[in-house]
């Protein structure tokens, strides 16, 4: 298993540009556009609507387009879920989530990578286990021990178990990219007389913060993105996360139409901000799964 | 001292090994031992012996989750592998190769979108889109002649519909990976095969599926392993229903755990996903090795 780089897919003008676009080749684009439009519809179909007054929607139906800009339908559900305070939770927790998935990740990795210790292939499988596992049989033991020690309701039981079930996934990954790590420098670096524990944070490190960036990205990304345990453990309202915040306020069927989909268009925004931001390092980092 | 003697690095596995047993390999163990129990959540837990688990193998109720799980992975696996492959090799092949790398760019990240959509999110869209009165597909359905439909809301559509919500959420991982594997093949490969006149389904089976055979295992592993697990779509869409139509072993535990309190069934479902979870996937990583050693010889 490698972490490649994927490169955008280009080819030079002049290999374009030698012969005609046939047919199949306008056909083929033509085919790869529409199906693109059907995947982002539903998008297109809430940004359509969340600015819709609920008589403008009645009115025109879903597909009119809007007649003046409202922002009620925001401004509803913003206090109605309390949205900054179950963005700051989402924030809280899946930054703790990519910084301490990271650190762990790192501390394993070095031992296994690196320091290749005896019995490894065992060590890995029982990380990789932890990240098959389903949840939902690790869910009531864990309810269970959070109750017993205080943390059950507080943001920190999640944080808790996701560095361990993301932290497995990374080392995993990096115990790989440790192991490939060239030997000439971590001997250099023993010979100059710099400790193992200078080693990691001045040698390692540095050279692999690429592959930790992506890692902490990731980490970031599925945090914010998972459900059942911050919907086991979160039950008050002020510790939940977005996701959590939603999916409650959902069953309740206080909103009308235009709520709805103002509510949808808040939910997306921070990951959407986030995925804008971090587009490039993603998809350099998407094959860094791929065993080869 | 070099860094060349291996004692001491185990030091630094202490902190990992340490939440790993706690988070993980306890917990495990814990939830297995609670599955031959009776315990709703306040009494101590009294052993039963196999009882969860006759029950367990005549629930009609499981039986039906575990048809879901099927159908999940069609959902999840299936198709969006199938759809991913055509369309990765599409886009590199024929829309890349002409059209340019932005075209691509801007398609791929499209695709992409819905795997970053949060669930909850997704659901909510979706069960919008779906609305029996006033929702968009049944606008749209009605504007062309064709009568409405509860789609989330009766039991014979209500599958079918979160197995399209599925579809749509994860076509995107498979093209991405794809694409990223097809950049190593060399696309001179495709350009001679062109002019040997190689249409583009044979293409698509000599260079494109040949070449990404180890991410197409990567991705049919791990969404299956996904597809079996699946609780979010299930929970924010239909929470199993209607009745239990969409019911899957996932949810079916969790709605033991925590609403009917009967923990020691919810256990004995989670451990039994565990199992077929784990089974699965040391199926395939057996089946990859193998091909891989078939191919070195």
């Amino acid at each position: 298993m490698t972490t490649t780089e994927a490169e955008p897919t280009t080819t030079t003008p002049t290999r374009q540009n030698r012969r005609r676009r046939t047919g199949w080749e306008w056909l083929a684009l033509t085919a790869t556009v529409l199906i693109a439009l059907v995947m982002a519809a539903p998008l297109l179909l809430v940004l359509l609507n969340a600015f819709k007054s609920p008589e403008d929607f009645a009115g025109n139906g879903p597909l009119g387009l809007p007649t003046g800009l409202y922002f009620d339908g925001v401004k509803t559900f913003w206090d109605a879920v309390n949205f900054p305070e179950k963005v700051w939770n989402s924030i809280l927790i899946s930054g703790c989530v990519a910084i301490g998935g990271v650190l762990v990740s790192v501390l394993n990795a070095y031992a296994l990578g690196i320091g290749r210790i005896r019995g490894r292939m065992w060590v890995l499988i029982a990380f990789l286990l932890a990240t098959i596992v389903p949840q939902e049989a690790l869910l009531y033991p864990l309810y269970i021990m959070f109750k017993n020690v205080g943390l059950y309701d507080t943001v920190w039981s999640v944080v808790i178990v996701f560095i361990v079930i993301h932290g497995a996934f990374g080392t995993y990954l990096l115990a790989s990219v440790f192991g490939a790590f060239p030997r000439e420098l971590l001997e250099a670096a023993a010979l100059d007389g710099a400790s193992r524990w200078q080693i990691l944070w001045r040698v390692v490190v540095p050279v692999c913060r690429p592959t930790l960036a992506v890692l902490a990205v990731f980490f970031f990304i599925w945090t914010w993105n998972e459900f059942l345990i911050p919907l086991s453990f979160l039950v008050s309202e002020s510790n939940q996360t977005v996701q959590v915040g939603i999916a409650t306020l959902q069953g309740e069927r206080i909103m009308n139409v235009t709520t709805i989909s103002a509510s949808a268009l808040l939910g997306i925004a921070p990951t959407l901000i986030f995925f804008l931001v971090f587009q490039r390092t993603l998809t350099r980092g998407l094959t860094a799964g791929a065993i080869k | 001292m070099t860094w060349e003697s291996r004692k001491g690095y185990w030091l630094y596995l202490i902190p990992g090994a340490l939440l790993l047993t706690v988070i993980i390999v306890v917990p495990l163990g814990w939830n297995v031992y609670l599955s031959f129990t009776k315990y709703r959540g306040i009494k101590p837990p009294t052993w039963i012996g196999l009882e969860n688990w006759q029950k367990l193998f005549q629930d009609e109720e499981f039986w039906a989750s575990f048809q879901h799980s099927i159908a999940m992975v069609v959902a999840m696996v299936v198709l969006p592998t199938l759809i991913g492959l055509v369309l990765a090799s599409l886009l590199f092949d024929l829309v890349g190769r002409r059209f340019g790398g932005k075209v691509v760019g801007l398609l791929r990240a499209v695709y992409y979108l819905p795997q970053i959509l949060p669930i909850a999110i997704a659901a909510i869209v979706v069960g919008w889109i779906l609305r029996p009165d006033d929702g968009a597909l049944n606008e749209v359905l009605t504007a062309i002649g064709l009568g409405g439909h509860n789609w989330l809301g009766s039991p014979d559509t209500a599958l079918l519909s979160v197995g399209a919500v599925l579809v749509w959420i994860q076509i995107g991982y498979p093209v991405v990976v794809f694409m990223s594997a097809l950049q190593r093949i060399d696309p001179q490969l495709y350009e001679a095969a062109e002019l040997d006149g190689a249409n583009w389904w044979q293409r698509f089976r000599a260079i494109t599926l040949s070449g990404i055979r180890p991410e197409i295992f990567v991705v049919v592993l791990t969404c299956t392993v996904a597809a079996l697990k699946v609780f979010g779509p299930v929970y924010a869409l239909t929470r199993g229903g209607p009745g239990s139509s969409t019911i899957v072993p996932s949810y079916y535990s969790y709605t033991e755990f925590f609403t009917a309190q009967q923990v020691g069934y919810g256990a004995t479902i989670a451990t039994a996903l565990t199992v077929v979870v784990l089974v699965v996937a040391i199926f395939f990583v057996r089946a990859q090795f193998r091909l891989a050693d078939e191919e070195e010889r």
